[in-house]
C-alpha cells in the first residue's frame, strides 16, 4: 500500500482535525472543480420527454420515407441480364466463343419512355471486388503518374507486377480484370420500318471529378503517350495497351481513361454496377428514349460464367436522391410506425403503472 | 453518527482491539456497533475447539451442525478449489463477541470458516484482547474468504504517522469515512460501472461490424474502416468524451448521498456490472453492429449517386459506417451521461466536430497528391449518407432509450414488489438493560501471558499494552483499532478499511 494523500477526502469546513503539529496545511483547493461542485444540467428521462420525442420521431419519419418511396418509384429503370446461361439466349454461344470477338444482340422493349438524362450502367453479380487481396492490389503512386512507380511497381501488386521481365502498367489486380465489353444501344424505329438507329452514348463524364483530375494523372512529359509508357507492358488479361485506350481523345487515354478509372473504384459488395455510358437528354420535347423495341450489341469479351457470375446492363434516370433504392423510403416507414406505435405502447404503460402507484415522479 | 450512518448502508462493523472485554463492549455500545434493539449478543468463551465449535454453530444456526449443510460437505471433502462463503441473511440483528484467547482456536483449521461465517451473520463483531498478530490474522483471513479488494484508510491521530504511511488514503477525522464511502465510494463505483459498460458497447459495435461485413467480401478479412479511422477511433474520438464521463459522471449529488446510505447498497451486491450486465453490453453491442452495417448496405446497393455516378463502391461505403458509428456512440454517451458539466459538453460535441475536421483534411486533395498510397480515398459527402446516418442512429437509439426510460418504471418496481423490505421495527424494549455498562476499570480476568506462552501466536512483537479506559465517544485519543469492511467489494472501492486513530 503505497502512501496516496486523496485530496478528494478534505471536506471544507469540517471540524479542524488534529493532524499533529502545525505543518501546512494539506487542504485541497476549495474550488468547484476540485470539490466536484462543477454547475451542470442533470436531464431525466420523464415520462413528459420521452414520449413526446417517439411521437415526434414517428411524424418526421413517416413522411419522409413516403417522400422518398414515391420518388425511387417514380425512377424508371431496366435491367438486361446477358451472361447467357440459358440455351435460348442469343449470348449463350459467347460462352465458348468460336471465333474472338463473339457478338451477340439482346433484344428489349421500353414500355414507358425514360426522360431526362439517362445512365447506362454495366452491372456484375457473385463478383467479390472486395476481397481484402483485391482491394490492396494497386499502386496509386503509379496510377498518379509517378514515374519512378512507373517503372517500379509496388509489391502489393503482385503476382501482376512484371511480365517478361518489364513492369506491368497499370498493376495490380483490379486493373488486370477490367470490364472490357462493349455495349452498343440501337433504336428500331418501328414494326413497319426496320431502320436501327444508334443512341449516342457519351464516354466522358462518368468518372469522379476527384479521381480523374487528381487521383489519376498520366505519366509527364512532353513527347506522345506510348513513349512515355515505353519501358512497361500491359497487363496480362488486356488485349490493348493502356496507351491505346481511346486513341482518338488525349484526355480519356492513358490511365485517365474514364473506364478505367470507373473499374478501378473498387465495389463495396459483390453485386454491384458502375457507369458505363451517358445518354444526354435532348434539347427539344422529344424523350430520350422513347418507348419502343430496343437492340443490344453486346461485344462479349469478359468471362464471368466459370465463377458464376452474372452480367447484366441495366439503364436507368436519377432524381435527387439518386436510383432507384427502395429500400431507405420502406425503411423510413417501418422505423416511423415503429416509433409511433412504440410511443403509443409506452403511453398506455406509463399510463397502467402510475396509476398503480401514486407516488408519481419517475425519474432515474 | 457515522457508525448509524455506516449501518444503513448495511457496512458491518469489526472492532479489533486490545483492551478487555468490558470495555471493548461499552466502546461498542457507545458508538452504535452494538445497540439495544439487536436481536442478541453472543459471547464466545470457550477455552478449547470443541466448546468454541458449538457456541459458534449452535448460538446461530443450529441446522448449521447438519450433514446437509454446505459448509460441512466443504470441511469433509476439502476441495482444492477455495471456498467462497455462501450468501446467508439473518434473520435479525445479531452482534458477536470473542475474545483473543477463544480466537487463538478459533483461527485454526475448520474453525475459521466457522468464524467467518458466524461473524458475516452479525452486524458488529468485538474481538477484544487481541495480540497484533491475531489483529493481522483477522484481517487476512476475511480477505481471503470473501475475497475482496481492499482499500486501507489511515486516520492521523496522536498515535502518530504509522497508519497513514501505510494506507491509501488518510485522513484526520473518523467522521470523514462517510464522505469517503458514501459519496466518494458510491460516484466511483457507479462512474466505472458506466465507464465499463460503454467501453464494451463502442468496442463491440466497432468490431462486430467486420463480423456482418465477411458474409460478403467473402470472408476476406477486408476492413470495413479506412485505416486511419481505425487508428484514431479508440485514441482520438472516443477518448475524451469517455474521459469526461469518468471524471465527472454523478448520479445523486452529495447531499443526497449521505443523506440516503442505502443508495450505498447496489455497490456492495455488484448490481451495476456484472454478467448480466456485460450481457446486456453485448447484445446491445451486436444488435448496433447489425443496424450499423445492414442499413449503409440497403442504401448503396444497386443505387447511384444523384448525378448518376458510382455510390457503392468501398470509399463511400466506409465514409458511410464511420460517420453512423462515430454519431452512434455519441449519441449513446450522451444518453448515458446525466451530469453534463460544460466539459462534459464540450469533451463530446468537441470529438465529434474533431472528427469531421479529421475527415475533410485526411480527404483533401492535397494530402493525397503528397501521399497518394497512404491517404487514397478522396471525395465529399452526399445527401444519402445523411439519409442512412439518421436513420441508424435513431434505430440504435430507440430501443436504449426505451429501456431506459422503462426500466425504473417497470422493472425495478417488479423488483420492488417481488422482495418486500422488512418491516421497520418498532423499537422494543431494551432487551438487556443493564448487563453492559459496568464502570470496572480494570480487568476480572486474566491477561495475555497464558496466550502468548502458549505459542499460538508465534510471530508476536513485544506486547505492548495500549488501551486506556474510555473518555468520550469520539476522542482522538482512544487507541482502538477498528476495522470495517463489508460482505462484498465494489470494483474500484476496495474494501477492507483497517483504521487507526
Amino acid at each position: 500500500m503505497a502512501m496516496n494523500y486523496n485530496a478528494k477526502d478534505e471536506v471544507d469546513g469540517g471540524p479542524p482535525g488534529a493532524p499533529g503539529g502545525t505543518t501546512k496545511t494539506r487542504r485541497p483547493d476549495n474550488t468547484a472543480f476540485k470539490q466536484q461542485r462543477l454547475p451542470a444540467w442533470q436531464p431525466f428521462l420523464t415520462a413528459g420527454t420521452v414520449l413526446p420525442t417517439f411521437f415526434i420521431i414517428g411524424l418526421i419519419f413517416i413522411p419522409i420515407g413516403i417522400g422518398i418511396f414515391v420518388t425511387s418509384n417514380n425512377i424508371r429503370e431496366i435491367e438486361i441480364d446477358y451472361t447467357g446461361i440459358e440455351p435460348s439466349s442469343p449470348c449463350n454461344k459467347c460462352l465458348s466463343p468460336v471465333s474472338t470477338p463473339c457478338i451477340c444482340t439482346i433484344n428489349f422493349t421500353l414500355e414507358k419512355s425514360f426522360e431526362g438524362n439517362v445512365f447506362m450502367y454495366y452491372g456484375l453479380s457473385n463478383f467479390y471486388q472486395n476481397h481484402r487481396r483485391y482491394v490492396k492490389s494497386r499502386d496509386d503512386s503509379q496510377l498518379n503518374g509517378d514515374r519512378s512507380a512507373l517503372l517500379n511497381p509496388s509489391k502489393e501488386c503482385e503476382p501482376y507486377r512484371r511480365n517478361e521481365d518489364k513492369p506491368i502498367a497499370p498493376c495490380g489486380a483490379i486493373a488486370n480484370s477490367m470490364f472490357n465489353d462493349t455495349l452498343e444501344l440501337f433504336l428500331v424505329a418501328n414494326e413497319s420500318d426496320p431502320t436501327l438507329t444508334l443512341i449516342p452514348l457519351k464516354r466522358k463524364g462518368i468518372a469522379w471529378w476527384t479521381d480523374k483530375n487528381v487521383k489519376f494523372r498520366n505519366p509527364p512529359g512532353t513527347e506522345s503517350l506510348k513513349e512515355r509508357f515505353k519501358d512497361t507492358t500491359n497487363p496480362v488479361n488486356w488485349l490493348k495497351p493502356v496507351y491505346e485506350l481511346d486513341p482518338e481523345d488525349e484526355d480519356n487515354n492513358g490511365f485517365i481513361n474514364e473506364d478505367f478509372i470507373v473499374w478501378m473504384r473498387t465495389a463495396a459488395l459483390p453485386t454491384f454496377r458502375k457507369l458505363y455510358r451517358l445518354i444526354e437528354r435532348k434539347n427539344d420535347l422529344h424523350p430520350t428514349l422513347p418507348a419502343g423495341r430496343y437492340y443490344l450489341n453486346i461485344t462479349y469479351n469478359y468471362p464471368v460464367h466459370s465463377f458464376d457470375g452474372r452480367k447484366r446492363m441495366i439503364l436507368s434516370t436519377v432524381s435527387w436522391m439518386g436510383g432507384k433504392n427502395p429500400f431507405l423510403g420502406i425503411a423510413y416507414i417501418t422505423i416511423g410506425s415503429i416509433s409511433f406505435l412504440l410511443g403509443v405502447v409506452l403511453l398506455v404503460i406509463n399510463h397502467k403503472y402510475r396509476n398503480s402507484n401514486n407516488t408519481a415522479d419517475i425519474t432515474i | 453518527e457515522t457508525i448509524i450512518t455506516l449501518n444503513k448502508a448495511k457496512i458491518k462493523i469489526w472492532v479489533l482491539t486490545g483492551d478487555k472485554q468490558e470495555t471493548a463492549i461499552n466502546i461498542a455500545y457507545s458508538c452504535n456497533v452494538f445497540e439495544d434493539e439487536m436481536d442478541g449478543v453472543f459471547m464466545i468463551e470457550g477455552k478449547d475447539s470443541e466448546t468454541i465449535l458449538q457456541e459458534l454453530r449452535g448460538k446461530m444456526k443450529p441446522e448449521s451442525l447438519l450433514e446437509s449443510d454446505p459448509v460441512n460437505i466443504y470441511l469433509k471433502k476439502k476441495p482444492k478449489r477455495t471456498f467462497t462463503m455462501p450468501e446467508e441473511l439473518p434473520r435479525g440483528d445479531y452482534g458477536l463477541v470473542i475474545n483473543g484467547y477463544s480466537l487463538a482456536f478459533a483461527l485454526e483449521g475448520n474453525l475459521e470458516l466457522e468464524l467467518l461465517r458466524t461473524a458475516s451473520l452479525c452486524k458488529g463483531v468485538i474481538c477484544c484482547r487481541m495480540t497484533p498478530f491475531q489483529k493481522a490474522q483477522v484481517v487476512e483471513l476475511v480477505k481471503s474468504m470473501i475475497k475482496a479488494a481492499h482499500i486501507g484508510v489511515g486516520i492521523s491521530g496522536q498515535e502518530g504517522m504509522q497508519a497513514m504511511l501505510n494506507s491509501d488514503f488518510a485522513f484526520s477525522q473518523f467522521c470523514y469515512l462517510q464522505r469517503l464511502l458514501l459519496v466518494h465510494g458510491r460516484w466511483s463505483y457507479n462512474r466505472m460501472c458506466k465507464f465499463l459498460s460503454y467501453f464494451f458497447y463502442k468496442n463491440f459495435v466497432f468490431t462486430l461490424v467486420h463480423f456482418w461485413y465477411a458474409f460478403f467480401n467473402g470472408f476476406s478479412a477486408q476492413a470495413v474502416y479506412d485505416t486511419w479511422f481505425i487508428t484514431c477511433y479508440n485514441l482520438i474520438y472516443t477518448s475524451l468524451p469517455v474521459l469526461g464521463l469518468s471524471l465527472f459522471e454523478q448520479d445523486v449529488n452529495e447531499t443526497w448521498s449521505l443523506h440516503f446510505p442505502e443508495l450505498y447498497i447496489p455497490g456492495q451486491h455488484n448490481l451495476y456490472f456484472n454478467k448480466k450486465e456485460f450481457v446486456k453490453c453485448l447484445i446491445h453491442g451486436i444488435y448496433s453492429s447489425f443496424v450499423l452495417f445492414f442499413v449503409p448496405m440497403g442504401t448503396i446497393y444497386n443505387s447511384e449517386r444523384s448525378d448518376g455516378k458510382d455510390i457503392s463502391d468501398i470509399q463511400t461505403f466506409c465514409l458511410i459506417v464511420q460517420t453512423s458509428l462515430i454519431w452512434m456512440v455519441t449519441v449513446q454517451i450522451a444518453l448515458k451521461t446525466t451530469y453534463w458539466t460544460m466539459i462534459s459538453h464540450f469533451f463530446i460535441w468537441g470529438s465529434l466536430g474533431f472528427y469531421f475536421c479529421i475527415l475533410f483534411f485526411l480527404y483533401s486533395d492535397g494530402l493525397c497528391l503528397m501521399f497518394p498510397s497512404i491517404f487514397q480515398f478522396l471525395g465529399k459527402a452526399l445527401s444519402q449518407i445523411w439519409l442512412s446516418l439518421i436513420l441508424s442512429v435513431i434505430l440504435c437509439v430507440i430501443p436504449a432509450f426505451g429501456y431506459q426510460f422503462l426500466q425504473p418504471l417497470v422493472f425495478d418496481r417488479i423488483n420492488h414488489c417481488k422482495t418486500r423490505p422488512p418491516q421497520v421495527r418498532v423499537r422494543t424494549k431494551l432487551k438487556h438493560p443493564s448487563l453492559r455498562r459496568s464502570a470496572y476499570a480494570f480487568s476480572h480476568k486474566q491477561g495475555f501471558g497464558a496466550l502468548i506462552t502458549s505459542g499460538k501466536t508465534t510471530k508476536t512483537k513485544p506486547n505492548k499494552k495500549n488501551s486506556f479506559p474510555v473518555k468520550k465517544k469520539e476522542s482522538s485519543d482512544i487507541s482502538t483499532r477498528i476495522v470495517a469492511f463489508q460482505e462484498k467489494s465494489i470494483s474500484g472501492v476496495p474494501s477492507t478499511i483497517p483504521l487507526k486513530f
